[in-house]
């Protein structure tokens, strides 16, 4: 515990450090505030290892900080220990990328990020064990702050002002639902400290309001559909190493504070609840991915992918709490497992490929995928690693984002163990939907990769482009390795998180703890599957294998003939730009859903016979959520705003009126009352 | 004789209040200027008479201040500044004196239905004390939004300073420091206002606010 505020301190030191060190040397600079970073991080998510291996036990501190009367309740427990060690372990790669990335990607432009870099992380690691709603509610916003700033230091670009003010808009509108939230969780007894949310449980419709509020709050942060369209705008905006902490470790915060209010301070759960999360996860997990489909933005895409991993998130929480709810602990304890892997793996495999997409932007300076291709040959590290990320974020045993999936899935079909019939059937439609958005995802990541890495180069940045230096790969190599790891052996971490599980559904996802082997994934018998990774990579090894010695064999050995005129595509051509592209992979599916869903409307401009300008393909669709939800809600604001503006205009007697009619209807109200 | 002390005060205090309504349907300035001379003399002496009943002699000088500054000083002051500004004599008022005065009478009816339950607790003394000075305070109010012109605005501001004066003697054991302050602030104020009066009166040559909101180039 100690370690941990000591760790916050130091963070707050670095950032010191940063603002001093900002004016001189900025090798030094970026040395000192990255390597302190990364080392400080590093160490707390070591110990947040052992603390969890130790069994995880509560830790609290009280620091005289804060209001006079108030002081700052601080706290560890296993869960915020398990997120302690998900944010540190991401914040010491995004230090070790972020450290190369300054040196390979000078942007002359770029604010000033190596101050707010340490600062952002403590914020995080704030929120995690603040142990009441005012440290919670202030950590919270510093986090939000500092990561705004962040993504404002790239503010000479064309998309970052807009990108900057509605996430600051977004993130107010968090804040404010949280604080309402917890306003109604405390009570009239006005005790904010979470061990007295805990003990005076609230009745049941305050419950109701404030998880709804949370909901609404943190799932603004989390980035959950409706709510999600500042994250697109600001997450690719900010420098790459940062847009991997606030896609894949932010996000995991807002997850936390779902958990930690759903799962713990309320008590006894509704089922509704989980009815609410499922309905939102799905519909988060589709159009996240279905979105980053049409994306050619590389960070755009990312962005879009991590709104969609979020969805499945939210659904392993959803049923986790209508388990628990029904009081089958057992189930709702896999779906626990399956979320806190899933927060895991998320954070692994987004920070591994926002850091690719930083060397690829490093190394070609664009994020668009149309002016990318054949960077396999340039940068094989590269394109290794990401190759990696792609298809652990794509579901592909033997890695890990196949081992969340299928845990999530061992829990959706044991459904019908509920007793609400419209969850045994809902349940059956959300794990369709999420099967749907698990495919698309393997679909977006086909084209990412294939556009970016494969066939010709569509720029000349792209075919000059050049490896990126050893930091960067570096910080790419380690979460790319933990992806191969977890999906052989996911085990080991599952039992290490083992205790936040029970800490929070009051189950294990283990029959027994002690005898669970090692080696393969054999969660509680009630469910009878079992999920063994090596076999599944010796598998894949030997049939890969097979597979390549029979195409060298009988394949690659024989003379290919080939069309002389291939569609139009010339080989010599050095810019190759009549290759299949990004929007011609998601063409067919821009035309399945795209019409309906975004309102994608395909607009050729096709010169007259004879005219010599280019023809011209322009595709136009815009993000539901802002036609149904934000522009009606902007227009009211503006309306409301135009009404109340009246008000500035007024003459020195009306104002006076005003107030005396003001202080006359609280007086009246004072009357009436106290009889 | 603490029939006696209780009556007259609470007369007095009665007194204050009637003012009040009288400062309301005042159609002429210099009358109204002799009203509140009249509500400041009856609050000097409702001062005096609490200092006499409850031998608190430094409400002497509460009653000796007002006196001088409410009762003597500003009203000649006022008197002088129509006579020098040659302000038109007439108020004209924003809402019609019959709605003015029903106005009024529920305001009272209010103060007293708010403040009589609110101090159950509180010597009788108090407790009427209390709702006729809130009552005189809501009046002042009511009087600087109901008027159009610039000095019956003052008179209405002044009035409830001495609503608040009222309060304040009625309520044994307010400390003379508050009431010397109270007093001082509404000497400063007045101050403010007489220039602000002459300044408006130099530039735009009316004191009528509908004619100087018109030069403020905004939207009615």
């Amino acid at each position: 515990m100690a370690l941990v505020v000591t760790a916050i301190a130091l963070l707050l030191l670095l950032a010191a450090a940063g603002l001093a060190t900002a004016r001189s040397s900025r090798a030094h600079a970026e040395a000192l505030v990255y390597g302190g970073t990364g080392v400080v991080c590093g160490l707390a998510a070591l110990w947040a290892v052992a603390h969890l291996a130790g069994g995880g036990g509560t830790e609290t501190l009280v620091l005289p900080v804060g209001l006079p009367w108030l002081s700052a309740h601080l706290r560890v427990d296993s869960l915020s220990a398990f997120f302690l060690l998900v944010i540190n372990f991401g914040g010491a790669t995004a230090s070790l990328f972020g450290w190369g990335y300054g040196n390979a990607h000078r942007d002359p432009g770029a604010g000033p990020v190596l101050p707010l870099f340490p600062l952002f992380l403590a914020g995080m690691n704030l929120v995690l064990i603040a142990d009441d709603a005012f440290v919670f509610l202030v950590s919270w916003e510093f986090m939000s702050l500092a990561s705004w700033l962040l993504v404002l230091s790239t503010h000479r670009e064309a998309e970052t002002p807009r990108a900057a003010r509605v996430y600051l808009v977004m993130a107010s509108f968090g804040t404010a639902c949280l604080l309402l939230a917890f306003g109604l969780l405390a009570g009239a007894h006005g005790d904010y400290s979470f061990t007295a949310i805990r003990a005076h449980a609230p009745e049941a419709g305050a419950a109701a309001a404030g998880v709804l509020l949370v909901l609404v709050g943190a799932g603004s942060k989390a980035g959950v559909v409706p709510l999600h369209v500042w994250l697109p705008l600001a997450h690719p905006a900010a420098p790459s190493h940062v847009s991997a902490l606030m896609s894949g470790v932010m996000t995991k915060v807002a997850i936390y504070a779902i958990i930690r209010v759903t799962f713990d301070l309320i008590g006894q759960p509704q089922w509704w609840w989980g009815g609410i999360l499922l309905a939102f996860g799905a519909l988060t997990a589709v159009m996240g991915v279905l979105y980053a489909l049409m994306q050619d933005d590389m960070k755009r895409l990312l962005a879009y992918s991590t709104v969609e991993n979020i969805g499945a998130i939210v659904i392993a929480l959803g049923l986790a709490l209508v388990f628990k709810a029904s009081s089958v602990p057992v189930i709702a304890a896999l779906a626990m497992s399956a979320a806190l892997l899933h927060v895991v793996n998320h954070s692994l495999f987004k920070t591994l490929l926002f850091y690719g997409a930083g060397s690829v932007l490093a190394a070609t300076h664009t994020r668009d995928l149309g002016r990318m291709g054949g960077l396999i040959h340039r940068m094989p590290a590269t394109a290794f690693l990401m190759l990696i990320g792609a298809a652990a974020i794509s579901a592909l045993p033997p890695l890990n984002g196949f081992v969340g999936e299928w845990l999530l899935f061992q829990a959706i079909l044991n459904a019908p163990a509920l007793p609400q019939w419209a969850l045994k059937i809902g349940i059956a439609v959300v794990g369709a939907a999420l099967a749907l958005a698990t495919a698309l995802a393997a679909a977006c990541f086909v084209r990412l990769y294939g556009t970016a890495f494969l066939g010709r180069p569509r720029s000349a940045a792209a075919a000059q482009a050049h490896e990126t230096n050893r930091a960067m790969t570096l910080g790419m190599a380690v979460p790319a390795a933990l992806c191969v790891v977890i999906g052989v052996l996911p085990t080991p971490l599952i039992r290490l998180f083992e205790p936040a599980t029970r800490l929070l559904v009051e189950a294990g996802p283990f029959d027994d703890r002690a005898l669970q082997p090692w080696i393969r994934l054999a969660p509680t018998s009630a469910i009878g599957n079992s999920y063994n990774g090596l076999v599944m990579l010796v598998t894949i090894a030997i049939l890969s294998v097979l597979l390549v010695l029979v195409i060298h064999r009988w394949a690659s050995a024989r003379v290919r003939r080939s069309e002389p005129w291939g569609c139009g595509f010339a080989d010599p051509d050095p810019q190759a730009v009549s290759q299949y592209t990004a929007s011609s992979f998601a063409q067919p599916i821009r035309r399945a859903f795209g019409s309906t869903v975004f309102a994608a409307k395909d607009h050729v401009d096709m010169p007259e016979p004879g005219d010599t300008r280019p023809a011209r393909l322009t595709v136009t669709m815009i993000d539901p959520a802002w036609g149904w939800l934000f522009r009606p809600v902007g227009r009211a604001v503006d309306r409301a705003a135009d009404v109340i503006n009246r008000l500035q205009f007024l003459t020195i007697r009306r104002y006076l009126t005003l107030m005396f009619l003001a202080l006359v209807v609280l007086l009246v109200m004072v009357a009436v009352t106290q009889r | 004789m603490p029939d006696i002390a209780y009556d007259a005060s609470h007369l007095l205090g009665a007194v204050v209040l009637l003012m009040s309504f009288a400062l309301l349907y005042q159609r002429r300035l210099f009358s109204l200027l002799n009203v509140f001379t009249l509500q400041a003399l009856a609050l000097s002496a409702a001062a005096a008479w609490q200092g006499y009943a409850h031998g608190e002699p430094h409400l002497y000088v509460t009653a000796l201040l007002t006196l001088t500054l409410k009762a003597i000083v500003m009203p000649l002051a006022l008197h002088r500044i129509i006579v020098k500004l040659n302000i038109q004599r007439a108020i004209e008022p924003a809402l019609s004196i019959g709605l003015t005065m029903v106005a009024g009478v529920s305001l009272v009816t209010l103060s007293i239905l708010l403040v009589l339950p609110v101090t159950a607790e509180a010597t009788a003394l108090t407790r009427e004390n209390l709702a006729l000075s809130l009552s005189v305070v809501l009046l002042g109010l009511l009087m600087m939004i109901s008027r159009r012109n610039a000095v019956s605005q003052v008179v209405g501001f002044m009035s409830i300073e001495n609503g608040l004066i009222l309060a304040a003697v009625g309520v044994a054991g307010m400390p003379l420091v508050v009431e010397m302050s109270v007093a001082f602030s509404v000497m400063v104020a007045f101050i403010v206002f007489g220039i602000f009066l002459f300044h408006i009166r130099e530039r735009f040559d009316t004191l009528d606010m509908q004619e100087i909101e018109s030069f403020r180039g905004e939207h009615r």
